[in-house]
């Protein structure tokens, strides 16, 4: 009988210790995507990870699957090169929030209007915590950043919003301090077709959390476990109160047909190649 | 034994803590507190109910919870 497998199968312990900051939540994320692929019992050769740069970009570093680590914001360009490239791979796109919206946002945008068969984690700190703290398109309104030291004069962009009205497959929200309900996200949007998002609402202390959220690294979780909240609760708050909080939970989960479905039959040519009916 | 029946051991890898505090702050039963520079130390083994999220929580992978089998 097949041994069940351990989220050490994908995960590098011996390129600990980790490189982020005291507090940060990028170890807990990439423990439940570890978890998630345990569970999944999904090998680790049959898994890529695409990154792009900035924090959460480091995370390919500690996985034993196979990883592409490319430029700024391309994690996406690329993730889609490899699924179509080789179809029975599992895609993952690890993103930040600047990575993912930012200079990478075209990807973003036209990667779930293509609904192609990847899988999108994007750790969103509301920060770029890389480059020192400046604000990026998540910060939140009137929140200070090292460029916007009295405060950010733009809205926020709502990350899962945005991938719903791109056309999205499967898109969800939860934080870091919501572990076990993040890995069920995750976990669910790997094995569904098509292109589907998690978004995990992340602590930087050292940056966001210094500037906006009096006290420690504990200070900076607890922000980040009360502004996620379920519908049941979201539904019930004013319009100006929602803008204050980040509604969590699996937020679209739709069967759109994915991009190489559709290509192939518009091209039946295309799948006499024999690759990939993937997964 | 403890509230779970099992003996459960937590092991903590002091090299790998970075003293974020969010075993010593997150845990249900406060099995953990704080020696003076932050490092949790486990105090009420008793009170710890095996739910790992010390464990699933620690951003460093610092913390195992194992259960002992001891049949």
């Amino acid at each position: 009988m097949a041994v069940k497998l351990n989220y050490r199968e994908y995960f590098k312990e011996e390129a600990l210790p980790l490189m982020w900051c005291a507090g940060c939540g990028n170890g807990i994320l990439l423990r439940a995507i570890t978890d998630a692929l345990a569970d999944l019992e999904i090998p680790p050769h049959q898994v890529v990870v695409s990154t792009g740069i900035g924090c959460w970009g480091k995370a390919d570093d500690y996985m034993t699957t196979h990883a592409f680590h490319g430029s700024h914001g391309r994690a996406l360009a690329f993730a889609t090169g490899i699924k179509l490239g080789n179809p029975d791979l599992h895609v993952i796109a690890l993103m930040g929030d600047g990575d993912a919206l930012a200079i990478g946002g075209n990807h973003f945008i036209h990667a779930a209007r293509r609904n192609i068969d990847i899988t999108a984690i994007i750790s969103n700190n509301f920060t770029y915590g890389m480059t020192g703290g400046q604000y990026s398109p998540t910060t939140p309104l009137s929140y200070k950043t090292t460029t916007s030291p009295v405060g950010v004069a733009e809205p926020a962009f709502d990350v899962c919003g945005l991938a719903e009205e791109c056309g999205a497959n499967y898109v969800a929200r939860s934080t870091v301090y919501h572990v076990t309900q993040l890995k069920r996200f995750i976990a669910a949007a790997i094995q569904k077709k098509g292109f589907n998002v998690v978004e995990a609402i992340n602590t930087c202390p050292t940056h966001f959390g210094r500037r906006n959220i009096p006290g420690d690294t504990v200070e900076m979780m607890k922000y980040i476990k009360d502004i996620g909240m379920p519908r049941s609760r979201f539904e019930k708050l004013d319009e100006e109160e929602k803008n204050k909080y980040l509604l969590t939970g699996e937020l679209v989960n739709r069967e759109r047909p994915d991009f190489l479905s559709v290509y192939r039959e518009i091209n039946p040519a295309a799948s006499e190649s024999g690759r990939g009916e993937g997964k | 034994m403890n509230k779970t029946d099992k003996e459960v051991k937590i092991h903590i890898d002091e090299a790998l803590c970075k003293r974020c505090g969010f075993c010593i702050e997150f845990c249900n039963t406060k099995v953990y507190e704080a020696d003076q520079d932050g490092l949790p130390l486990i105090k009420n083994l008793e009170e710890c109910t095996n739910c790992r999220l010390c464990e699933l929580r620690c951003p460093d992978f610092a913390i195992r919870v194992e259960v002992v089998n001891n049949e």
